[in-house]
C-alpha cells in the first residue's frame, strides 16, 4: 500500500517534470524559422516505416546495426511488461496481464527475456567498442568530454534495466513455486527458470520477495530515470527519429533550396522587371542563416535528433583528410546553441534584449533576443569553408539529418550578409559576374569546336 | 582532329532549323584543355551517330553551381535567369551535359526560376543510345584484359541517384571492371565539388583526391573512369602526385567509347 502511493508520488513527480523538459524542447526546436515541408504524405510516412521503424540505413555497418536492433527491439517489446510493472505499481496487482492473457502471456514475456538478453550483449560489444577499442568515430575532439560520458550513462543505464528484469523475474519463478496464490503463474520463463534458481536457490521466502521488488523498482527506477535524463542528453532519438525522419525532405538531394526573397532584386538588377516593385525597404534583409533563430525549425529537429554515432564525420572527405570540419559536430553546435538561446530566453533576463529594441516595460522574446553571439561562435568559418557539398554525411545518416543544408545556409549568410567567405573564392565571382564563365578567359566559349 | 561538327543554336536558328538536343558544355568543358578532349569525344559520338544537336557557344554562361555552393545566391540567380532567359527563347526542350554539376542544376534548380527541360547526363545519354541500338560497341582489342574502376561522381551518384547507367555503358567495353571499396552511395568524394575547385584547402593532413586516388589504384585498375571534368582533373592530379602517370590513366566514359569504336 505504502508501496503503491510512493510510486504514484514518483510517477506524477517524473511525468511532470518530463513534461516541463519535453516541451521546453518543443519550444527551443520552434525557436527555428518556419518552413513548409513538401511532398506526399504517403512518402513520408514510407520513410518513417523503413528508415525510423525498420532502421534501414543502419544497415551499412552490419555489426553495429544488429547490436542497435537488440537494444531496440527490446526496448520495444519492454514497453508491454512495462504495462503491467505501472499497473502493479499503482493497484499492486501482480502480473496483471497472465491471467488475462494465458498462454500468450508466457510467449511475450520470453520474447522480452530474450531479447533483454540480447539487449544485454549488444550493450556490452557497444560498450567495448565507446570505451575499449579505439574506433575513430567515437574518439574526434568533438566527443571529449560531456558527450563520452553522456553515451556511457545511457549504456549503463540500460544495463541497470536489464539487470532490474532479470532480478524480477528470476526471483519471481522462485516465488511462484513458493506461493502460487501471490505470484501467479508466468508460464515456463526460458531464461528465468535457469537464471533464477542458479542465482538465488535456497533463498528464504521473505528475501526472495524482496529481491523481486528490488528488481522491479530498479526497473521502474531505471524508466524513470531514463523519462527525465533524455532531455538532457543526446539520446532523443528514441523519439525524435520519427517525427524527423517524416519532416525530411524528399527532393533530390543535389538540390540546393532556392531563395525566392532574392529573385525579384536579380530580376531588376537584369532589367528584366521594374526597379521600384523590388525594394527591400530601409534595410537590407539578412541572409542565410547564422543563428538558431534564422535555420529552419526542421534544422533544429535535426540538430535534436542526432544521437552523436558520428557515421556522418566517418564517411566526410573533409575529415577524413584531417581538416577541422565535422558534420556531427555542426549538429552539436546548432544544439548547443539552441539550449544557450533557450535557457537565456527563459531567464527573462532584459540585458538580452537587442540594444535597440530596449525600453520600458519590453519583455524578452524570441524577436528582439540578442546576446551578442551567433552560431558562428560555435561553428568556425574554416569548418564550413572546407566542405564539398558531396552529401556523403546526409547520405550516412539513419534518421535522415542534413548537415549540408545547415553549412550552406552558414555560407550564405557569411557571403550575402557578412560580405565575407575565402579570399579565394572572390576573382571566381568576378569572372562569373564580368564573363559569365568560372574562370577569368579571354577566349571565345566555342573556340574548342574549331582547333 | 578538327573533323568534328558543332553547329550552334544561333546557326541553326538562322536556317530555321532547331535540334533535337541541346549539349550543355560547361565552363570546364569550354575552356579546360583537358576536359576540351571530353567535349570532342562526346561530339565525336554524337556525329557518327548523326544525331541532331547544338550547343549555346558564346551564349552559354557558367550554370552557377560553384557560385550557389560557395553561397553567392545572386551571382548565381543571375547566371540562371540570363540562362533560361537564352533557353527559353530558343525553346529548347532537351539538355543533355557532360558535366554532373552543370546537370544537377539544370535538371533540379532550374524549375524554380522559370526554366524546366528534360536534363540528361552524357552517360544517361549514351546508355540510351545503346539501348535503342542506335550505338553499338565495336569489337575490338582496345580494353581486353584490362582493369577499369569507375568513380562515382557526388553530383550524379548521391545527388541524383544516378549509379547504374554509367556502369551499364562500362560493362559493353571487353574490361574487367573492378569496384572501389567506396562506391555507389558510399562514393567518395574526389574533393573538387562545392566550389573546392577554385579555392586551396583548409588545413589538414592530407589531400582528399590523393585519398581517393589511393583508393582507386588499390584496386589495381590501369584506367580510372570518370563522369565529371572536375573529378577528372582531380583525379588527374591524385595519379601525377603518385608519379603514376604512365601506368593509370583517367578518362571520361564517353572517351573509353570513342577508343573502343575508333571514332
Amino acid at each position: 500500500m505504502i508501496g503503491s502511493v510512493i510510486f504514484a508520488i514518483l510517477f506524477l513527480i517524473a511525468f511532470g517534470f518530463a513534461f516541463k523538459k519535453y516541451s521546453r524542447i518543443r519550444r527551443n526546436i520552434l525557436l527555428g524559422r518556419d518552413v513548409t515541408i513538401e511532398g506526399p504524405k504517403s512518402e513520408r510516412w514510407k520513410n518513417v516505416l523503413l528508415i525510423a521503424f525498420g532502421q534501414k540505413k543502419m544497415f551499412k555497418r552490419l555489426l553495429p546495426a544488429i547490436m542497435h536492433l537488440f537494444i531496440y527491439v527490446a526496448f520495444l517489446a519492454t514497453q508491454i511488461e512495462l504495462i503491467e510493472i505501472i499497473v502493479d505499481g499503482f493497484t499492486g496487482f501482480h502480473r496483471f496481464f497472465s491471467g488475462l492473457l494465458g498462454g500468450v502471456y508466457t510467449f511475450v514475456i520470453n520474447a522480452i527475456e530474450i531479447l533483454s538478453l540480447l539487449a544485454l550483449v549488444g550493450t556490452i560489444i557497444f560498450l567495448v567498442r565507446r570505451n575499449i577499442l579505439s574506433i575513430p568515430r567515437f574518439n574526434k575532439p568533438e566527443m571529449k568530454g560531456w558527450p563520452k560520458l553522456d553515451a556511457n550513462i545511457i549504456l549503463i543505464g540500460e544495463l541497470f534495466l536489464i539487470v532490474g528484469i532479470f532480478t524480477m523475474n528470476g526471483a519471481d519463478v522462485l516465488l511462484q513455486e513458493m506461493a502460487p496464490d501471490k505470484y501467479p503463474d508466468s508460464g515456463l520463463l526460458l531464461i528465468s527458470s535457469v537464471l533464477g534458481p542458479a542465482m538465488f536457490g535456497g533463498l528464504s521466502f521473505e528475501t526472495l520477495a524482496a529481491l523481486e521488488r528490488v528488481g522491479w523498482w530498479m526497473h521502474i527506477l531505471g524508466v524513470f530515470g531514463f523519462l527525465v535524463y533524455l532531455p538532457y542528453s543526446k539520446h532523443l532519438h528514441i523519439l525524435l527519429a520519427f517525427p524527423n525522419t517524416y519532416y525530411s525532405r524528399l527532393e533530390e538531394k543535389g538540390k540546393m533550396d532556392n531563395m525566392p526573397e532574392i529573385m525579384n532584386e536579380v530580376k531588376s538588377m537584369l532589367g528584366m522587371v521594374d526597379a521600384e516593385e523590388n525594394d527591400f525597404g530601409d534595410e537590407l534583409p539578412e541572409f542565410g542563416a547564422d543563428d538558431v533563430t534564422s535555420l529552419s525549425w526542421k534544422n533544429l529537429l535535426d540538430a535534436y535528433s542526432c544521437t552523436e554515432c558520428g557515421r556522418c564525420t566517418a564517411v566526410c572527405p573533409a575529415n577524413i583528410t584531417g581538416k577541422k570540419l565535422s558534420p556531427r559536430k555542426v549538429m552539436m553546435d546548432v544544439r548547443d546553441r539552441a539550449e544557450e538561446v533557450g535557457r537565456a530566453l527563459d531567464s527573462g533576463n532584459v540585458d538580452f534584449i537587442a540594444e535597440d529594441k530596449r525600453g520600458e516595460g519590453v519583455k524578452l522574446t524570441k524577436e528582439n533576443f540578442d546576446d551578442g553571439k551567433s552560431l558562428f561562435d560555435y561553428t568556425t568559418p574554416e569548418e564550413i569553408h572546407a566542405c564539398t557539398t558531396c552529401n556523403a554525411c546526409v547520405e550516412a545518416c539513419p534518421v535522415l539529418i542534413n548537415p549540408l543544408d545547415i553549412i550552406l545556409q552558414m555560407r550564405r549568410h557569411e557571403i550575402l550578409t557578412q560580405s565575407a567567405g575565402p579570399s579565394d573564392w572572390m576573382p571566381m565571382f568576378t569572372s562569373l559576374e564580368n564573363n559569365g564563365a568560372v574562370w577569368q578567359i579571354s577566349d571565345s566559349r566555342e573556340a574548342w569546336t574549331k582547333d | 582532329m578538327s573533323d568534328i561538327k558543332v553547329p550552334t543554336m544561333a546557326e541553326m536558328a538562322a536556317q530555321g532549323q532547331k535540334p533535337d538536343v541541346l549539349f550543355w558544355v560547361g565552363c570546364a568543358g569550354s575552356f579546360d584543355s583537358r576536359a576540351q578532349k571530353v567535349s570532342k569525344a562526346f561530339v565525336k559520338i554524337l556525329n557518327a551517330l548523326n544525331i541532331s544537336f547544338a550547343i549555346l557557344g558564346d551564349e552559354e554562361a557558367c550554370t552557377g553551381d560553384p557560385a550557389r555552393r560557395a553561397g553567392n545566391e545572386f551571382v548565381f540567380q543571375m547566371l540562371a535567369m540570363q540562362n533560361i532567359q537564352t533557353l527559353n527563347g530558343y525553346e529548347v526542350t532537351k539538355i543533355v551535359a557532360t558535366c554532373p554539376h552543370c546537370f544537377n542544376v539544370l535538371k533540379n534548380e532550374y524549375p524554380e526560376l522559370g526554366g524546366s527541360y528534360e536534363v540528361v547526363h552524357h552517360t544517361q545519354f549514351i546508355k540510351e543510345l545503346m539501348d535503342s541500338g542506335q550505338l553499338t560497341m565495336k569489337s575490338g582489342e582496345s580494353f581486353k584484359g584490362k582493369r577499369i574502376t569507375y568513380h562515382d561522381s557526388c553530383y550524379l551518384g548521391r545527388a541524383n541517384n544516378i549509379y547504374e547507367a554509367p556502369r551499364s555503358v562500362l560493362a559493353e567495353l571487353d574490361a574487367d571492371i573492378v569496384e572501389m571499396q567506396r562506391h555507389k552511395s558510399n562514393g567518395l568524394c574526389c574533393g573538387a565539388g562545392g566550389a573546392q575547385m577554385w579555392k586551396e584547402d583548409e588545413p589538414g593532413n592530407k589531400r582528399i583526391n590523393t585519398e581517393r586516388t589511393e583508393e582507386a589504384m588499390k584496386t589495381g585498375a590501369e584506367i580510372i573512369a570518370v563522369n565529371c571534368p572536375f573529378c577528372l582533373t582531380m583525379m588527374s592530379d591524385g595519379v601525377k602526385a603518385e608519379e603514376k602517370q604512365d601506368d593509370v590513366m583517367v578518362y571520361d566514359l564517353s572517351e573509353l567509347i570513342v577508343q573502343q569504336n575508333q571514332l
